[in-house]
C-alpha cells in the first residue's frame, strides 16, 4: 500500500514537472488530417523556439464539445494556456474575467494596424487583446461544377435570378441543382448569403447584427424566406442529416451543380485532385460586390500563472507572425488574418478572398457571419437557427418565418 | 472482559455495515442529490455561459414554456413515451405467451429477442439510421428487387421522423420486456391453469381472466422502467435524427443538453431538467411508495 502512495506521488510530481515554463497547452477541434496538419505548422515552429506544445484536441466540428471542456476546466481554476474559439464566445469570456491581458505583445508586433476592425472587434475584449486571430473564413461562396456549366452554356450568376435560371436549366438536364445537407448550420450559412444578397450591407447589419425587429420581421426578410424556399426547392430529396463534405463531393462528382458552403470547401476539391478554375469554379453569392461574411478561429490567452506567462507570449506572437499565418492558412483553405501577408503561395481561390477580405475591409462591408457566431450571441443565434430550419423543412411560410424570426430573437434576449 | 472495555460484539455487528457504507452514502448525497439541489437553485438564476447566483425566482420558466422548441420537445415525448410503453408492453407480452407453449429451440429463440438490449443506443441508433435512409437502406433495397414504387422515407419527413425513434427504440427494448412477462408467466402456478382447463375455460379466456390479471405486478415494473427511459432518452435520438428533419424529434433530454451547454441559456437548461426529474418522480414516488407499503404489511 505504501508503495503504491509513493509510486502515485510519484507520478504527480511529475504530472506538475510537466507543466514547466516553457510549454503551452492548446485546447483546439481541429482534429481532421488538413486541419491537424496545419495546426503542425504552429507546433513545429514553436518547438523550433524551444516551446514545448501540450496537444489537447477535443473531437466536433464548431466546437461544441471543446466549449464544454473548457467550461469545465476554467470552472475547476485550470484553465488551458489558450483555446480556440469563435466569435461572441471570446467576448463572454472576456466578461468572466478568465482571459488574460495582450496588449503589450500587440503593442510590440503592431497588431492594430494590420489586423481587419473587424476582426479587433471580437479580438479585443474592453480595449484589451485577448486574443490572436489564426485566419479569416468567408461564407459567401458558391463551388460549382464546371463541366455542368460548360454543358449548359451557363456563365457565373450575377444576381439571383440569374442564379435560379440556371438552377431551373440544370433540373431539366437532370442534375441535382444545389448539393446541400439538412443540418441547421449549412441552412444559416446559406441564409447569410441570402440576406446580404437580397438586402445588402446595411439591411444584413440592421438585421442579423444590430437585431433590430422591423428588419427581422419586415418585407424584405419575407423576400429573403421566399429566395430560400426557391433554394429547397433546387435541394434533392435526400438531403435531411447530409454532412458538407458528402455535399461537396456530389458537386465533384458531376451529380450536382452548385454547392452554397464556405471556403473550407475548397480543401474537399484539392483534395479529389481537381483544379480551380479547371475542374470546379469559386464565385461569391451575391449581387453586391465586395461585400464578405467572415467568421474566424482565434485563440483565447487565458490567464494563467506568472512562470508560464513568457511561453503564452511566444504562442501570441507565433501565431500572429506573417510566415505562420501564409503556411498555415494556405493548407487550411482560409485566408490569413493580417491583411500585410504576401499571397505567393496561395491558389487562385485563396488569392481572390484575399484580395476581397481586403478590399471589403476597406470598404467597411466585411461582415460577422450569423451561422457562425459572428453576428449574434450564441442563444440568438440559435434561436434563428429553430426558425430558419424549420422553414427550410416547410413548416412555416415565408410570411410565417419572419414573424417567428423576430419573435424567437426577442425571446433569445 | 471485553464487554466492559469495548463495545459488545452485537454493537459492532450493528455499526459496521453503516461505517462500511457511509462513504458510498456520503457520494451518493454530494453527487447526486447535492447536483439536484444545486441544479435546482441555477434554474432560479440567471446563469448563461457559466452558473452565475443571481437569484431571479421563477422568470426562466415562464420563459420556457413560452419557447415553440421547448413545445415540440414535449409533445415529441407525449407522443414517443405512449407509443413507446405501449407498443413494447404488447409485443413483450406476445412474445412471452408465444414463447411460453412450450416450444422447442426455446432457449435460442429467447437470447435472439433478448440481443437488441445488449447494444448501446447510439450502435441501435446508428445503425437504424442506415436502414431507414432511403438513399441506401430499406427503400433502395426493396426497389432493386423490382418494386420500384416502393416508398419509405419517413425519416426524412418531419412529420413522421418521431416514428421512426420509436420502431428504433421498440426495437431494442421489446425483447427486455419479453424476458420480464417470461419470468412472470413461469411463476404461476401449473395447478391453477389446470384447473381452469379442466373447467372448460377456452385458451383465449384463460389469458383475459387469469393469466394478466396475476401479471399484474410485471405490467407496473415494465411501466416504471420504460417510462423512465423514454424521458431521459437522448442518445438514440442523437444517432438517429440528431433532432431532425430541421428540430421535428427534439426530445426534453436534448433540448436539455443544448440549452445548457451550447446555447448558453444555462437557466433555461436547468429549468428544463428540473421539469424533466419532476415528470419522473411523479411516475417513480408513488411506485415506490406503493411497493414500500406493500413491503411493510406482508
Amino acid at each position: 500500500m505504501k508503495k503504491m502512495i509513493a509510486a502515485l506521488s510519484m507520478t504527480a510530481m511529475m504530472g506538475s514537472a510537466h507543466a514547466i515554463a516553457s510549454e503551452v497547452e492548446v485546447l483546439h477541434w481541429w482534429t481532421s488530417g488538413g486541419e491537424a496538419a496545419a495546426l503542425n505548422v504552429l507546433k513545429e515552429d514553436l518547438q523550433g523556439k524551444g516551446v514545448s506544445w501540450q496537444d489537447m484536441p477535443v473531437a466536433g466540428g464548431g466546437g461544441e464539445n471543446a466549449m464544454t471542456v473548457l467550461r469545465a476546466r476554467v470552472s475547476a481554476n485550470n484553465a488551458p494556456t489558450a483555446a480556440q474559439m469563435l466569435g461572441f464566445d471570446i467576448q463572454d469570456w472576456g466578461a468572466q474575467g478568465a482571459a488574460a491581458n495582450l496588449n503589450d505583445v500587440a503593442a510590440a508586433e503592431g497588431w492594430d494596424a494590420v489586423v481587419p476592425a473587424a476582426l479587433q472587434a471580437f479580438s479585443k475584449h474592453d480595449g484589451k487583446w485577448v486574443a490572436a486571430p489564426v485566419n479569416v473564413h468567408s461564407t459567401n461562396w458558391v463551388w460549382a461544377n464546371k463541366k455542368i456549366f460548360d454543358e449548359l452554356n451557363l456563365s457565373v450568376p450575377s444576381n439571383f435570378e440569374e442564379m435560379a435560371a440556371a438552377m431551373d436549366k440544370m433540373k431539366a438536364a437532370g442534375y441535382t441543382p444545389l448539393a446541400h445537407g439538412g443540418q441547421a448550420w449549412q441552412e444559416a450559412t446559406i441564409f447569410d448569403s441570402v440576406v446580404l444578397a437580397t438586402g445588402g450591407v446595411d439591411f444584413y447589419k440592421k438585421a442579423l447584427i444590430d437585431l433590430d425587429a422591423s428588419a427581422l420581421s419586415g418585407a424584405t426578410m419575407v423576400k429573403v424566406f421566399d429566395r430560400m424556399a426557391t433554394l429547397r426547392s433546387n435541394v434533392d430529396e435526400n438531403f435531411s442529416g447530409r454532412d458538407w463534405n458528402l455535399a461537396s463531393a456530389m458537386v465533384i462528382e458531376g451529380k450536382a451543380g452548385m454547392q452554397i458552403m464556405g471556403d473550407w470547401a475548397k480543401g474537399e476539391f484539392l483534395n479529389a485532385g481537381q483544379k480551380p478554375g479547371e475542374d470546379f469554379l469559386c464565385f461569391r453569392f451575391q449581387a453586391i460586390q465586395g461585400a464578405v461574411t467572415f467568421f474566424s478561429d482565434q485563440f483565447v490567452i487565458f490567464k494563467i500563472g506568472a512562470y508560464r506567462q513568457a511561453a503564452q507570449g511566444e504562442l501570441a506572437k507565433a501565431i500572429m507572425a506573417p510566415s505562420f499565418q501564409s503556411a498555415f492558412n494556405v493548407v487550411k483553405g482560409s485566408v490569413p488574418a493580417r491583411t500585410d501577408v504576401p499571397n505567393d503561395d496561395f491558389d487562385a481561390c485563396g488569392k481572390k478572398g484575399m484580395k476581397d477580405l481586403a478590399d471589403a475591409n476597406s470598404s467597411g462591408k466585411l461582415l460577422g457571419s450569423l451561422a457562425h457566431g459572428h453576428a449574434a450571441p450564441a442563444s440568438v443565434k440559435n434561436a434563428m437557427y429553430d426558425v430558419i430550419t424549420a422553414h427550410f423543412n416547410g413548416e412555416f411560410s415565408s410570411a410565417e418565418a419572419a414573424e417567428e424570426l423576430a419573435n424567437a430573437v426577442a425571446a433569445a434576449q | 472482559m471485553v464487554n466492559n472495555k469495548f463495545l459488545s460484539k452485537s454493537t459492532w455487528q450493528q455499526i459496521l455495515p453503516k461505517i462500511v457504507l457511509s462513504p458510498s452514502l456520503i457520494v451518493v448525497f454530494a453527487f447526486v442529490y447535492g447536483f439536484i439541489i444545486y441544479t435546482g437553485y441555477l434554474s432560479a438564476s440567471n446563469s448563461k455561459m457559466m452558473p452565475s447566483y443571481d437569484w431571479i425566482g421563477f422568470v426562466n420558466y415562464s420563459k420556457l414554456f413560452a419557447l415553440r422548441h421547448w413545445k415540440i420537445a414535449i409533445t415529441n415525448l407525449a407522443v414517443f413515451g405512449t407509443l413507446y410503453i405501449g407498443i413494447c408492453m404488447i409485443l413483450g407480452l406476445t412474445l412471452a405467451i408465444l414463447l411460453d407453449q412450450k416450444i422447442r429451440f426455446e432457449g435460442v429463440i429467447r437470447p435472439i429477442y433478448l440481443y437488441p438490449m445488449a447494444l448501446s443506443f447510439i450502435v441501435t441508433g446508428t445503425a437504424w439510421k442506415w436502414f431507414l435512409d432511403p438513399g441506401i437502406g430499406l427503400e433502395t433495397i426493396i426497389q432493386t428487387w423490382g418494386f420500384e414504387d416502393f416508398s419509405f422515407r419517413w425519416i426524412k419527413d418531419r412529420d413522421m421522423a418521431i416514428y421512426c425513434v420509436v420502431i428504433a427504440a421498440v426495437w431494442q427494448t421489446s425483447g427486455f420486456v419479453m424476458a420480464m412477462f417470461l419470468a412472470g408467466l413461469r411463476g404461476i402456478d401449473d395447478e391453477i391453469l389446470k384447473a381452469a382447463r379442466i373447467d372448460g375455460a377456452p385458451a383465449f379466456k384463460l389469458y383475459t381472466k387469469i393469466v394478466i390479471p396475476i401479471l399484474k405486478p410485471i405490467f407496473l415494473s415494465a411501466f416504471v422502467v420504460l417510462a423512465h427511459m423514454a424521458i431521459k432518452s437522448y442518445d438514440l435520438v442523437v444517432a438517429l435524427t440528431n433532432g431532425g428533419p430541421g428540430r421535428a424529434t427534439e426530445l426534453p433530454a436534448t433540448f436539455m443538453y443544448s440549452y445548457t451547454f451550447t446555447r448558453n441559456q444555462m437557466g433555461i437548461g436547468a429549468s428544463s431538467a428540473i421539469i424533466m426529474l419532476m415528470t419522473i418522480a411523479a411516475i417513480i414516488v408513488p411506485y415506490l411508495y406503493a411497493e414500500l407499503r406493500e413491503r411493510k404489511s406482508d
